[in-house]
């Protein structure tokens, strides 16, 4: 009798122990509420996303409707006058121009690059030399605006002068008032900029290449060049043209170097030498502090209009890659 | 190619052909010839920011601020500038590196496919790409315009935080995909929860690679500018209050002092561009650093 009230004292109290565990554990709940923590987080992602576009309509929208003049193809900027006439033919042109040039600089460079430190270069040394490109991408823009402005346009003086003396019959090279602040030394500033990210994507997808694919070439007889010709190049195709549209994105996005290099002065010319040219995130930067409550909205509405350029490059440049991703 | 080298092979099987030698010559110089170019850029910027900053980096560049000290006077320091930093840098940091571990640790742990992770992660590219400007324009249209609060640290901290943020997603998921799921399963198999087994094996063993991630980012949103001018505005005296009032950083004092015509304004700038890419490029070396010696275990 005694015995087993001892044990039913025994598995009771082993199932109280066993009770008092669970409800200390943390597991079920804990699981519950950590799931929902990240789950949250990662939705926060795609709500912040979504409240930039919704709050940069929101509040461009009252200067877009007091804006008299032609929004998409008028060249002032004026939003704080009576009536306020404002337009981003310049500024959207001034973004176009500069980035494009940054990136018809910077490609070839930063994809030799990203060859050189995969084929080219002494293995040992690679991951240091990467390291170096690296360094570019983490000096700060406003290093780059206060060395442009302080350095580099007095060297690009000489340069404008130099092709506008000798090279004026090509259009792009014409025209007057040459000199350093032009759109040329803020595509060539932008171009650095832009060169890491070009050249460490590039050697991403470099690295990806099938060893079969290089060493069947190498075994039909290949020199280097021919290697990277027929096996590389072509496997890293899509590749390239996805890192060089990410760094045409950051390009356009780019602000205080192009805002520091630029002198402001109006007008849309093909002549990139001349001193002047505007961009979008330039514009911003430059008349935030002197703008009214409707400048404000109308920067705001330049800045939605960057937004909306950047986003459709950035996702075509991430829906190439995904691509590539499921059929290689 | 080795083979070309001993005469003694028969010359149609082995020999190269003189285009071709030279067109692969030519190359490899090119390739050369560009990495060359790109170290250019690099050394000129390293070389002017330090013979031109290093004039004023002195004591008195760190101990005072620019309260009363016109654009002409000589003196005067960032001393304000580097609080404001590194205050709103703290901030940013509090914000965005806990919820983008947790994101990185949806799509790793949670997401296995499923479209609402393949969404997240795509917007997570997507938003790298978003200029800081924009950022910046944001937090003005949602904080500053539409809830009435006015310029602050904070604000700025805010902007940042959406920059910081998909990086340190980024950095914390491929960290995450290199811990074997073996210690998952072990972890599993004794009858560990899932929220415990993510806290306390995965995140420990990945943490040295979140860790300089986190690094990298900071470094990266340390040097922005432009959300800054927008939100957190300029001013010449020390603002140790995040919360309220313009509060000066280091890339704005560039900015503000570079815009000046007086050679000791500009001398200035060049000296807070020394220490910011001091700052910068010592966190740049620590991340490596950890990454380098404290790899996951199963590497």
């Amino acid at each position: 009798m005694t015995s087993q009230t001892e044990i039913g004292e025994k598995g009771t109290a082993a199932a109280e122990t066993r009770r008092a565990a669970r409800a200390a554990s943390t597991g079920r709940a804990g699981d519950r509420v950590f799931a929902i923590a990240t789950r949250g987080s990662g939705i926060l992602v795609l709500v912040i996303m979504a409240a930039i576009a919704v709050f940069l309509i929101w509040k461009a929208l009252p200067a877009l409707r007091s804006d008299e003049a032609n929004f998409v193809t008028s060249q002032e900027w004026s939003p704080d006058s009576t009536p306020a006439r404002f337009g981003i033919a310049q500024l959207a042109f001034g973004t176009v121009i500069s980035s494009f040039l940054a990136l018809l600089m910077a490609t070839p460079v930063a994809i030799a690059i990203a060859l050189f430190i995969s084929f080219y270069a002494p293995r040992r040394i690679a991951g240091g030399l990467s390291f170096v490109i690296d360094l570019l991408a983490a000096v700060p823009s406003i290093i780059y605006g206060l060395w442009g402005l302080q350095f580099f346009v007095t060297k690009m003086d000489d340069v404008a002068v130099f092709l506008n003396d000798n090279a004026s019959w090509i259009p792009l090279f014409g025209g007057d008032s040459v000199g350093g602040r032009s759109i040329l030394t803020a595509s060539v500033v932008l171009a650095i900029m832009i060169l890491p990210i070009i050249s460490s994507i590039s050697r991403e997808v470099f690295q990806q290449v099938p060893q079969a694919n290089i060493e069947a070439a190498l075994a039909l007889g290949a020199t280097r060049w021919e290697v990277i010709r027929m096996a590389v190049l072509p496997f890293g195709r899509s590749g390239m043209v996805s890192a060089a549209m990410l760094g045409l994105g950051r390009a356009l996005g780019e602000t205080i170097a192009v805002a520091m290099v630029l002198s402001t002065a109006s007008g849309i010319t093909l002549h990139i030498l001349k001193e002047g040219g505007n961009t979008f995130a330039a514009n911003i930067a430059n008349t935030f502090a002197e703008a009214g409550a409707n400048g404000r909205g109308a920067l705001i509405a330049s800045g939605l209009v960057l937004f909306i350029i950047t986003l459709i490059v950035n996702m075509a440049a991430r829906a190439i890659v995904a691509r590539r991703k499921e059929f290689v | 190619m080795s083979l070309a080298k001993h005469g003694s092979a028969p010359t149609s099987l082995t020999s190269v052909s003189m285009g071709r030698k030279v067109k692969d010559r030519l190359v490899q110089v090119l390739v050369y010839l560009a990495f060359a170019l790109a170290v250019i850029p690099l050394v000129s910027v390293l070389w002017m920011v330090i013979k031109n900053g290093i004039g004023r980096f002195d004591l008195d560049f760190f101990s005072f601020s620019q309260n009363g000290i016109g654009p002409r006077d000589a003196g005067g320091g960032a001393y304000h500038a580097i609080i404001g930093t590194l205050e709103q840098v703290l901030l940013t940091s509090v914000m965005a590196v806990p919820l983008g571990i947790l994101t990185a640790v949806y799509l790793v742990e949670y997401g296995q496919d499923r479209r609402l992770a393949r969404t997240i992660s795509f917007f997570v590219d997507v938003m790298t790409g978003i200029p800081s400007i924009v950022a910046g324009l944001f937090i003005l249209a949602f904080w500053l315009l539409l809830l009435g609060f006015s310029f602050s640290g904070f604000a700025g901290a805010l902007a940042l935080a959406i920059l910081m943020l998909p990086t340190v997603v980024r950095s914390a998921e491929e960290m995450l995909k290199l811990v074997p799921n073996e210690l998952r399963e072990a972890s599993f198999a004794l009858g560990v929860p899932r929220w415990r087994t993510v806290c306390f094996v995965v995140l420990p063993t990945a943490l040295s690679g979140i860790v300089s991630g986190v690094m990298l980012a900071v470094a990266r949103v340390m040097g922005e500018t432009a959300p800054l001018l927008l939100l957190v505005f300029v001013t010449s005296s020390i603002n140790m209050n995040p919360f309220s009032g313009p509060q000066m950083a280091l890339p704005v004092f560039i900015w503000d002092q570079a815009g000046q015509p007086n050679d000791t304004a500009i001398a200035r700038a060049w000296t807070a561009a020394l220490t910011l890419i001091l700052i910068i490029m010592a966190l740049n070396l620590t991340a490596r650093l950890i990454a380098r010696l404290r790899r996951p275990a199963s590497r």
